[in-house]
């Protein structure tokens, strides 16, 4: 050991000389790690001292040009480089606007039907699942929750469109947490299939308030930007009551970022005109969506809008759907 | 013959389809009657043997004669056995008639047996299924990252907080949040600019304030005639400030209250307030006037 660090140290004031002479030397080709590594770290530190350098030679220039300096330069995000997707909505575009008018939504956005949801688990609920359920209930106004008992959807499906339920959410759990997400609108609607992640109960919210209150919150939906995610957000949208008691101070947000949906409950409070604090309550998850189907829940022989293929979509890191 | 193959397999020697535990010994034969490594369930060391095994969902009966123990090829018999259960019983026994009581019994007891897993599988069958899809790894962990990510760029908290005060700004909250300095400011610039069109603005909230503080603001005018135009101006800036006032007292009083928004009726009570200030303040009223 006493020898291995002495060739290290050894390895060190003479190595620059070292450096110079053979034209090609890369710090890869060394064979022992010690000496390699160490050789490595100095090339770190000398690639850091370089980027200083630059950087300060870059501020000179710009304070020396004053105001003809040219622009700073935007850092580049995912989200700035995101690839161009086709579909992205004009706000403007007639077509858009006309297929949400008489799409399935249409009759909810114009005010002729008032949402009734129906939320239900996988067979055999465990008690995360179970009091997940209830805390989505008392967020979503006008929501039921009931039990499945290993009835079949096919069967619950007529006899929810019987007793007038607008939405039915299934939360598919494994292993004593919820992983799936199943919303389906039901008068013969769209249904997504979502994966659950990150799930956080209300006792596990740090600086939680008190619980949501009765009034109907208001809906945030953020960055739904293509044909896919428009519909996404209508579905989302129609689960809540179409106008909002300003007086509860609650809002909903579903913020799509990278594909994923971020759902938070926040109760708000402006303090000024300009600055508005929010609390979070409520229950808070993540969804990503894994496939879209024209009809209600059918698994064999549903007609699919869209799925989400690993090979196919997942090419690119640049690349969103919603 | 059959006693010798027992005493070497049995005890002595070593049986491929033997399986020792502690409690027990299994025999994994498949012509096996009973699952476990007797003398009498041992088909290689019994002369005369019978089975029960299922194919496809169908039964057959099994037997094995010493008179074909030559013939490997031919040494099982094998019957397809009817459907219905008393039926198959009624062909065991016609089938298995001589044979030894323990092999008919065991016999009857395995296709008990197979008959009602079969039935269970065939409802389970018709129920849901679950199924089971394998999650890869590699998958799940970079999917995990991307969402820590996506949370970080996401930074929600300041998109709702945006997003909130984009809605008060366009007004659709409508009177509920009264915060006057931003509605004021918009009403001042407004009287600056158009100060022709707004005086007679000026005037009816004039009159309506005079209904309410006649007594004064008649004195006033008689008093000082030819600065009609200076009390005019003086009186709207009080109540400007009066306007101030009553926010910041509104805003104190919301910051104490927390959460419960201030609701709009107590706002009009205000005015009756102002005629009591209205001398008080005057003195600085000139000074910011000046």
């Amino acid at each position: 050991a006493g020898d291995g660090g002495g060739a290290a140290e050894r390895g060190g004031p003479p190595a620059p000389q070292r450096v110079l002479f053979p034209p090609t030397f890369s710090v890869s080709e060394i064979k022992n790690k010690q000496r390699r590594h160490f050789m490595f770290l100095r090339w770190k530190q000398q690639q850091r001292k370089e980027k200083l350098a630059a950087k300060k030679m870059r501020r000179k220039e710009r304070e020396a040009l004053g105001d003809k300096a040219p622009p700073k330069a935007i850092p580049k995000t995912i989200e700035n480089q995101r690839v161009y997707d086709e579909t992205t909505v004009d706000p403007t575009d007639e077509e858009v606007a006309f297929d949400e008018a008489t799409d399935e939504f249409a009759p909810y956005f114009n005010r002729q039907t008032v949402p009734k949801i129906l939320i239900t688990t996988s067979d055999r609920p465990r008690g995360r699942t179970v009091r997940f359920c209830e805390q989505l209930a008392t967020v979503i106004p006008n929501s039921h929750v009931y039990y499945r008992r290993g009835l079949a959807l096919k069967r619950i499906i007529p006899q929810c469109i019987a007793r007038d339920f607008t939405d039915l959410i299934v939360i598919n759990e494994d292993r004593k947490i919820p992983n799936g997400l199943v919303l389906s609108h039901l008068p013969d609607g769209p249904t997504a299939h979502f994966r659950m992640s990150s799930v956080r109960l209300r006792k596990e919210i740090k600086r939680k308030g008190k619980e949501p209150t009765e009034h109907v919150p208001e809906v945030i939906l953020n960055n739904f930007t293509t044909r896919l995610g428009h519909s996404v957000g209508r579905m989302f949208a129609s689960l809540f009551p179409h106008d909002p008691q300003f007086i509860g101070r609650q809002v909903a947000t579903f913020h799509n970022q990278r594909d994923y949906i971020f759902f938070r409950f926040h109760r708000y409070i402006f303090k000024s005109e300009k600055k508005v604090g929010i609390q979070e309550l409520g229950p808070r998850f993540t969804l990503k969506l894994r496939s879209l189907q024209k009809g209600t829940f059918d698994s064999k022989f549903g007609e699919y809008e869209w799925i989400h293929k690993r090979r196919e979509m997942d090419t690119s890191r640049r690349k969103f759907h919603l | 013959s059959p006693q010798v193959v027992w005493s070497m397999l049995g005890n002595r020697q070593f049986c491929s389809y033997k399986m020792t535990t502690k409690t027990q010994n299994f025999c994994r034969n498949e012509y096996n009657l009973t699952g476990l490594c007797n003398r009498s369930s041992c088909p290689l060391a019994n002369s005369q043997y019978a089975t029960i095994r299922e194919e496809k969902g169908r039964c057959y009966l099994y037997m094995k004669t010493i008179e074909r123990a030559a013939f490997p090829r031919r040494l099982w018999e094998r019957v397809l056995l009817n459907k219905n259960y008393e039926k198959a019983l009624e062909q065991i026994d016609e089938n298995l008639i001589y044979w030894p009581r323990f092999i008919r019994h065991k016999c009857k007891q395995r296709f008990t047996k197979i008959t009602q897993y079969l039935i269970r599988i065939r409802k389970l069958t018709l129920k849901r299924q679950r199924k089971l899809v394998p999650l890869r790894r590699k998958i799940e962990r970079r999917e995990r990252r991307r969402e820590e990510k996506a949370l970080i760029a996401a930074q929600l908290d300041n998109a709702i907080e945006k997003e909130l005060l984009e809605r008060l700004k366009q007004d659709t909250y409508g009177d509920i949040y009264n915060f006057p300095i931003h509605a004021f400011d918009k009403a001042l610039q407004q009287q600056e600019a158009e100060s022709e069109s707004d005086s007679d603005a000026e005037r009816e909230e004039e009159e309506e304030e005079d209904v309410n503080t006649r007594e004064f603001v008649e004195a006033e005018d008689s008093e000082l005639s030819d600065f009609e135009d200076m009390d005019k101006l003086e009186t709207s800036s009080e109540e400007e400030q009066e306007e101030e006032e009553e926010v910041e007292k509104k805003a104190s009083h919301s910051k104490s209250k927390g959460k419960t928004p201030l609701k709009g009726p107590a706002r009009r009570k205000r005015p009756y307030i102002e005629i009591e200030y209205e001398e008080e303040t005057e003195p600085t009223t000139k000074t910011k006037a000046a």
